[in-house]
């Protein structure tokens, strides 16, 4: 198996290093000739979305990417990760990926001060620990997106078809089970 | 605290492959943000405008960074005065994302720094060397950048604090551990983080470049040399097109080891500011709070 993490920006090689854990063969996307279509996933990591986005249409990785999780690549967002793949938003008209049925409050939990970790349960692992950074949370889920993890009535993390999104940050944690859920999804659609 | 503090090494993990800009207006973030910056350092007067108006420099006036954090979606930081830790309080109390307890200001204390333990808001400090990098780590840096020359266009200096941090880390990977005992000694730091890096062969923080970076290429030689990230001060909005070098400072960082793209995007960037030489300086920033 083999999975592209987004480099551009941000905090990728926490998730080279747990994919690498799980024995995965990871490639680091830095520009559009590393993203090759050799490719069973990918990962968008945490960093900061609008230097992201910003980089994806600079390097002429924008369209490459977005046209291959609309043909089904399974993909993995986390934080910014989630926000790129996000279709709505609750205090700007930003359009990125736009594929995630789901509505963003970004920052939802404030500024630095008010970031976190909390121990919660996540759909078919169980309690894991949950990193928030400056983290946003889901306020609205369309027909078909389902809920895998929720703080109180704010959920945190969602899967649809091929696109599992989640507001927190797994990959600085030692617990790898959002990690395997996200290699399982691949290793499904790859047999599909 | 503790918590807190592992929460604040992870913001900065956020901000690793990206440039943090220095704004002094709205205008200027909201150039920074649309050009990719990761951050933006909100100050009154940039580090060269500081030298030029000479006198002291402390923290810039609270409206000032406010404006700015409803600018911009990006983290937000702000300079301290090297021990003046009622700035950082302030800074605190308005939400700042990040302090820097700055050289690049006038130090408030010729002794002390800051005992950034105290503080829930995660603190960036410079470093000329390893001692200086893991005693700044001691007193609860969260992030760690290379000294430079602030406000002088000259990479030299920045360069120089990096190659040493670097090279005093790889020493260390290589000492056994009575040795290790002596090298703490030797660096005035506690043990621990002596054992940290000589295991990892890293500082326990993200550790970026700053001072003197104004080109695409100064930007790419540092994280060659090791830097996660960068800090462009008066780089670029003392440029002559600070929207196009920004970005191309942006794209450097990420792919700092193309050459080929480097060299592209370094084409037509108009003039760069105009930079001090080493010999010409009259204020050593970096020989501020050891």
């Amino acid at each position: 198996m083999k999975i592209g993490v987004l480099a551009l920006q941000g905090a990728f090689i926490e998730h080279i290093n747990m994919l690498n854990k799980l024995n995965a063969e990871t490639v680091e996307i830095r520009q559009k000739s590393d993203f090759t279509k050799d490719l069973d996933g990918i990962v968008l990591p945490g960093g900061e979305s609008t230097a992201m986005k910003k980089l994806l249409l600079d390097l002429d990785l924008y369209e490459p990417i977005k046209q291959a999780l609309e043909a089904g690549m399974p993909a993995f967002g986390t934080c910014a990760g989630l926000i790129l793949m996000a279709k709505e938003f609750e205090d700007s008209t930003w359009k990125h990926f736009e594929l995630l049925d789901i509505k963003i409050k970004r920052h939802g939990f404030g500024r630095q001060v008010g970031s976190f970790r909390v121990e919660e349960d996540f759909a078919d692992i169980g309690k894991i620990p949950m990193v928030f950074i400056r983290g946003p949370y889901i306020t609205e889920v369309r027909q078909g997106v389902d809920v895998l993890a929720k703080i109180g009535d704010k959920i945190v993390a969602v899967r649809q078809n091929n696109l599992l999104g989640v507001a927190f940050h797994p990959e600085l944690t030692d617990n790898t089970g959002v990690h395997s859920y996200f290699l399982n999804m691949v290793k499904n659609c790859c047999e599909n | 605290m503790l918590e807190q503090y592992e929460l604040n090494k992870n913001l900065a993990q956020m901000l690793k492959g990206g440039v943090i800009m220095d704004v002094s207006t709205q205008e200027q973030a909201k150039v920074a943000e649309a050009a990719g910056a990761c951050a933006v350092m909100a100050l009154e007067r940039i580090p060269a405008d500081i030298r030029v108006a000479g006198g002291v420099s402390r923290m810039s006036d609270p409206k000032m960074i406010k404006k700015i954090q409803e600018t911009v979606s990006i983290p937000v930081m702000a300079k301290a005065r090297v021990g003046h830790f009622v700035e950082a309080q302030i800074l605190q109390a308005i939400e700042i994302d990040y302090i820097d307890e700055s050289e690049v200001l006038s130090p408030a204390d010729d002794v002390y720094h800051i005992d950034k333990t105290q503080f829930k808001v995660p603190f960036v400090c410079g470093a000329k060397d390893l001692g200086e990098a893991l005693r700044r780590i001691q007193e609860g840096a969260a992030m760690i950048r290379t000294k430079g020359e602030p406000g002088t266009g000259n990479i030299v200096q920045a360069v120089r604090h990096m190659r040493k941090i670097q090279s005093d880390i790889r020493a260390l990977t290589s000492k056994s551990k009575d040795e290790l005992y002596d090298a703490a000694k030797q660096l005035a730091v506690p043990y621990h983080l002596v054992q940290y890096v000589a295991e990892n062969g890293k500082l326990p923080v993200v550790n970026f470049a700053a001072g003197g970076i104004a080109t695409p290429a100064d930007a790419a030689l540092m994280m060659q040399l090791g830097a996660e990230g960068v800090f462009v001060g008066s780089g670029i909005f003392k440029s002559g097109n600070p929207e196009k070098r920004a970005s191309a400072i942006v794209q450097a960082v990420t792919n700092f080891k193309d050459a080929k793209l480097i060299a592209a995007i370094s084409e037509d960037l108009g003039e760069a500011m105009v930079g001090i030489n080493e010999d010409e300086i009259e204020l050593l920033m970096s020989e501020r709070g050891k």
